[in-house]
């Protein structure tokens, strides 16, 4: 029965997002899709910022890379003749399918975290979360300049909508499992001892250097994956949809939901992707003054980072996962077998 | 175009930028030599600051002065009064909480001012004897242009004899070679600290009011950027070290002020790309910038 | 190279901003030999391993462990070479299992490589349970076995010894450097300590450094000893030779006892 509750679990979401494909509205459509969106982006952040200990806030910049990539490949040529006249000659001809678009973005993002993370990843400390939001700025400013690709601040708009609820959500999938396995893995212990104690990781055989840049190289590559959903559900993407505003979000999503459990990170990005949702509306029905409250809703995420901090860092989740929780609920956990040796033994 | 009197305009451009980034970039300095923390809500102290000069000049119509003692009093306090809520109950948890909870604290400001004053950007009108221009040595500039140098290095002057001369001040730079034995050594370390975030946040609100009075704008997110850069100059001058991070003001605003100025016009969009190119570089070939010390590992 | 010599230190120094905190260190080991070395608080002792171990280069000299040149590797490589070590300030993966703490230096050998982990290729499961398996053993080996699943920060200070001590010769070494194991303990508890190491070093073929600032605590087990004041080597011999040996009398035991 346990061997099969992944497969049940997949089969169950791939056959609800079906379902829902079909039988829900676009604005919960949307809704759903950009859950399964933020999902990608709070799990694989999570691996740099829950795991292996580095705080990466780079994960707006790797979507913007995504999003582009995605967007400039898949765009049908004709349509790129319009709106990108000047498009090198090779880029104006391909129209590659989504799935490939999406890899070669993935595969761009992770040579960037590479280039990144050589410099910073040697260092002490949490230069990679300066550097990371200097790699933000960077890609925002190449998206801004670079207008024969990019076409600057307008941005593209008339995207091809590929970002079904099924898209979203298989990617989900991918994403969470490639990385539970990464985190139940030798991989993935090097990388808590990494997170642990550096100096003593090291002393025991672990190499610190290329454990930490797996992480991020891995979190980079996802977060590409959600940026270029992303780019096929909204359908246009400018240089300042990849601002501070999202790496920030997803941050709350991990710190709230529970650094170094994915299931935390799970709940975390549907709890922080309904909660602006519903507060957005009352930003605009409960004018003061007849002026919007724009901004209450980062304010009450803001505080919820603040107060979580304060009372229970270790998040909703602490390190334990779902299957952990429901197992101590039921009573069923045997006190001598260590969680992650069960873990490991599903999967 | 190279003209002998474009170039010092550079040159005075350069100077003014290196002292408003000299300015934040100290305080990051000193916060992160002591606490080992990257202040993402420095930059917001700036903005802060901006605002509230703004208002002493337009509600208040009050003098310059006053626009400029306010803000650095009261953002002082304010600093001190966060440190106090949000960073001492913290301390001894792993660094990264104190780092996330700057970051909320950063969100909640912009935010702030969002929400209570608008996103819009809103005009600064400095009085006329600041915009006037004058003629010295043949070098044209405007009044604030020369204010903003002699101010900036007259605060880092102070700055220098406190941390030198003061007990307080030396216990500061004793903290941030060790705080534990400093506290050892009987002395008060959390006084030190909010003294520490006192000077820290004073100073970035009078770099915001400097640069809202350069730029003749304020806006919530205006500290966002030009605290990270200060980020990278205090990187650059090697961190933790506040000599380092003059320097490294000093450096970063010449070599952005020059890059924008001296490269073609198609390439000096990518400014900001440039300053964070520069840190990564830095990073690489000498992480403990010009005047750090290596942070020594103990088994 | 004689095979009997398993580590050769030659002219070893470290200096931190101008301060000797090792000079002319010397040492030669057999592959089965368990030697000490004492001298009183900052003589140089943990600076020592700290320099053996890749943890802070030395500024001079030489290290050849197994006939590979090691005074500039990595701490890691060092590990994998053959050297393990234990801290004088108990460094365990706090938040981690006992089992995965274990397991962190029992996977020092094995490389698994990402599309291995990710598509759960047809060894991976095997090497894991193996992986666990030995863990096992291990913590059963040194009566650790009941706290597996706690986690590792829970243990009371003595069983935290004894899980750095597991999760060291986890990483299956040549040679184990032990940094005060015995410290904070009573003197009961230090002579079973004590016979475990004998034991180990007996039952593993190993050889062992070990440190002491206690004199008494390592007379019976070790071979031969050697003395750390200020940075220098002062003496060095057989235990009963060391206890007589004025110049040690003098510069350990006159401040020490």
């Amino acid at each position: 029965m346990k061997r099969f509750a992944p497969l049940l679990l997949i089969v169950a979401v791939l056959g609800l997002a079906g379902l829902a494909q079909s039988a829900l509205n676009d604005y919960y459509q949307r809704v759903l899709a950009v859950i399964a969106i933020n999902i990608i982006l709070a799990v694989s952040l999570n691996l740099t910022n829950g795991y292996s200990g580095d705080f990466s806030l780079g994960h707006a910049a790797f979507m913007a890379i995504g999003a582009y990539t995605s967007a400039i490949l898949t765009l049908p040529a004709r349509t790129k003749a319009i709106v990108l006249p000047d498009l090198p000659l090779w880029l104006s001809q391909v129209e590659l399918p989504f799935i490939v678009a999406i890899l070669i973005g993935a595969g761009l993002a992770a040579l960037v975290a590479f280039v990144v993370g050589i410099p910073v990843l040697r260092l002490r400390g949490h230069y990679l979360a300066v550097a990371t939001l200097g790699l933000m700025v960077i890609v925002q400013v190449v998206a801004l300049n670079w207008q024969p690709v990019t076409r600057g601040a307008r941005g593209i708009s008339g995207l091809p909508p590929f970002t079904t609820l099924l898209w979203a959500y298989g990617w989900m999938l991918v994403t969470v499992a490639v990385i539970w396995r990464i985190v139940h893995s030798p991989l993935g212990r090097a990388m808590m001892a990494v997170r642990e104690d550096e100096l003593a990781a090291a002393c025991r055989g672990v190499p610190v250097f290329r454990t930490r840049l797996l992480a991020f190289v891995c979190g980079a590559l996802f977060a590409s994956v959600a940026g270029a959903l992303w780019a096929h559900l909204i359908t246009a993407i400018t240089p300042s949809s990849f601002s501070f505003l999202i790496t920030f979000n997803v941050v709350a999503m991990v710190v709230i939901g529970g650094a170094g459990s994915i299931s935390g990170s799970v709940i975390g990005a549907v709890l922080m992707t309904l909660l602006p949702e519903l507060l957005r509306r009352v930003e605009t029905t409960l004018a003061i003054g007849g002026q919007p409250l724009y901004g209450l809703s980062q304010i009450v995420i803001a505080l919820m980072m603040l107060a979580v901090m304060l009372f229970r860092p270790q998040g909703l989740m602490g390190r334990r996962e779902l299957p952990d929780v429901l197992a101590g609920l039921a009573g069923a956990r045997r006190a001598s077998l260590p969680a992650h040796a069960e873990a490991a033994g599903e999967a | 175009m190279l003209t002998p009197s474009y170039i010092a305009q550079q040159f005075i451009n350069a100077l003014n930028m290196g002292s408003i980034y000299a300015l934040v970039a100290i305080g990051l300095t000193m916060v992160y030599g002591i606490l080992r923390l990257i202040n993402f809500a420095h930059g917001d102290m700036m903005t802060v600051g901006a605002y509230l000069a703004l208002a002493a000049l337009t509600v208040l119509a009050l003098p310059a002065w006053a626009a400029l003692l306010i803000p650095m009093f009261v953002v002082g306090a304010l600093g001190v009064l966060i440190e106090r809520l949000a960073y001492r109950p913290l301390r001894g948890a792993p660094e990264v909480a104190m780092l996330i909870t700057s970051l909320a604290i950063s969100s909640l400001i912009e935010n702030g001012a969002t929400m209570t004053l608008t996103a819009q950007p809103k005009p600064v009108r400095l009085p006329a004897e600041l915009t006037q221009r004058v003629d010295v040595l043949g070098l044209n500039f405007a009044v604030m242009d020369a204010a903003i140098v002699a101010l900036a290095i007259a605060l880092m002057a102070a700055l220098t004899v406190f941390v030198r001369r003061t007990t307080i001040g030396i216990a500061m730079r004793a903290c941030s070679e060790n705080v534990r034995v400093t506290q050892l050594m009987g002395v008060d370390v959390n006084r030190v600290i909010a003294v520490a975030f006192a000077i820290s946040a004073g100073l970035a609100a009078v770099a915001g009011v400097l640069w809202s009075g350069k730029f003749g704008i304020v806006d919530p997110f205006m500290g966002f950027v030009p605290g990270l850069k200060a980020f990278v100059a205090a990187v650059i001058g090697g961190i933790g070290n506040i000599p380092g991070a003059m320097l490294g003001g000093y450096l970063l605003g010449f070599a952005e002020v020059f890059f924008v100025a001296f490269m073609p016009p198609e390439v000096s969009g990518y400014r900001d790309a440039f300053v964070f190119v520069l840190l990564l570089v830095v990073l690489l070939v000498r992480p403990t910038g010009l005047l750090g010390a290596r942070e020594v590992n103990r088994a | 190279m004689p095979p009997s010599s398993l580590l050769q230190v030659h002219d070893l120094a470290k200096s931190f901003r101008g301060v000797q905190a090792l000079q002319d260190y010397r040492l030669e080991l057999g592959r089965h030999e368990l030697i000490g070395v004492i001298g009183p608080n900052g003589a140089g002792k943990t600076t020592l391993f700290n320099v053996l171990t890749g943890v802070t280069p030395p500024t001079h000299g030489r290290i050849v462990f197994d006939g590979q040149d090691i005074t500039h590797a990595a701490p890691d490589a060092i590990c994998r070479a053959g050297i393990a070590r234990t801290f004088q300030n108990i460094r365990l993966f706090r938040r981690l299992s006992v089992l995965d703490n274990v397991r962190i230096g029992l996977q020092a050998h094995s490389h698994d490589r990402l599309h291995e982990v990710v598509l759960r290729l047809p060894g991976f499961a095997a090497r894991e349970r193996q992986l666990a398996q030995q863990a096992r053993e291990l913590l059963d080996m040194l009566n650790l076995a009941d706290y597996a699943g706690a986690q590792a920060d829970s243990l009371p200070y003595g069983l935290q010894r004894r899980l750095e001590i597991a999760i060291a010769l986890a990483t299956r070494p040549k040679l184990l450097l032990l940094d005060e194991p015995a410290a904070g303990m009573n003197p009961t508890e230090a002579e079973a300590l004590m016979r475990l190491i004998a034991r180990l070093h007996n039952e593993l073929k190993l050889a062992i450094i070990l440190i002491e600032h206690n004199m008494r605590v390592v007379m019976g087990i070790c071979q031969r000893i050697q003395v750390l004041n200020y940075g220098r080597l002062i003496a060095e011999g057989r235990p009963e030779e060391i206890q007589q040996d004025p110049r040690v009398l003098e510069a350990y035991l006159g401040i020490a006892a």
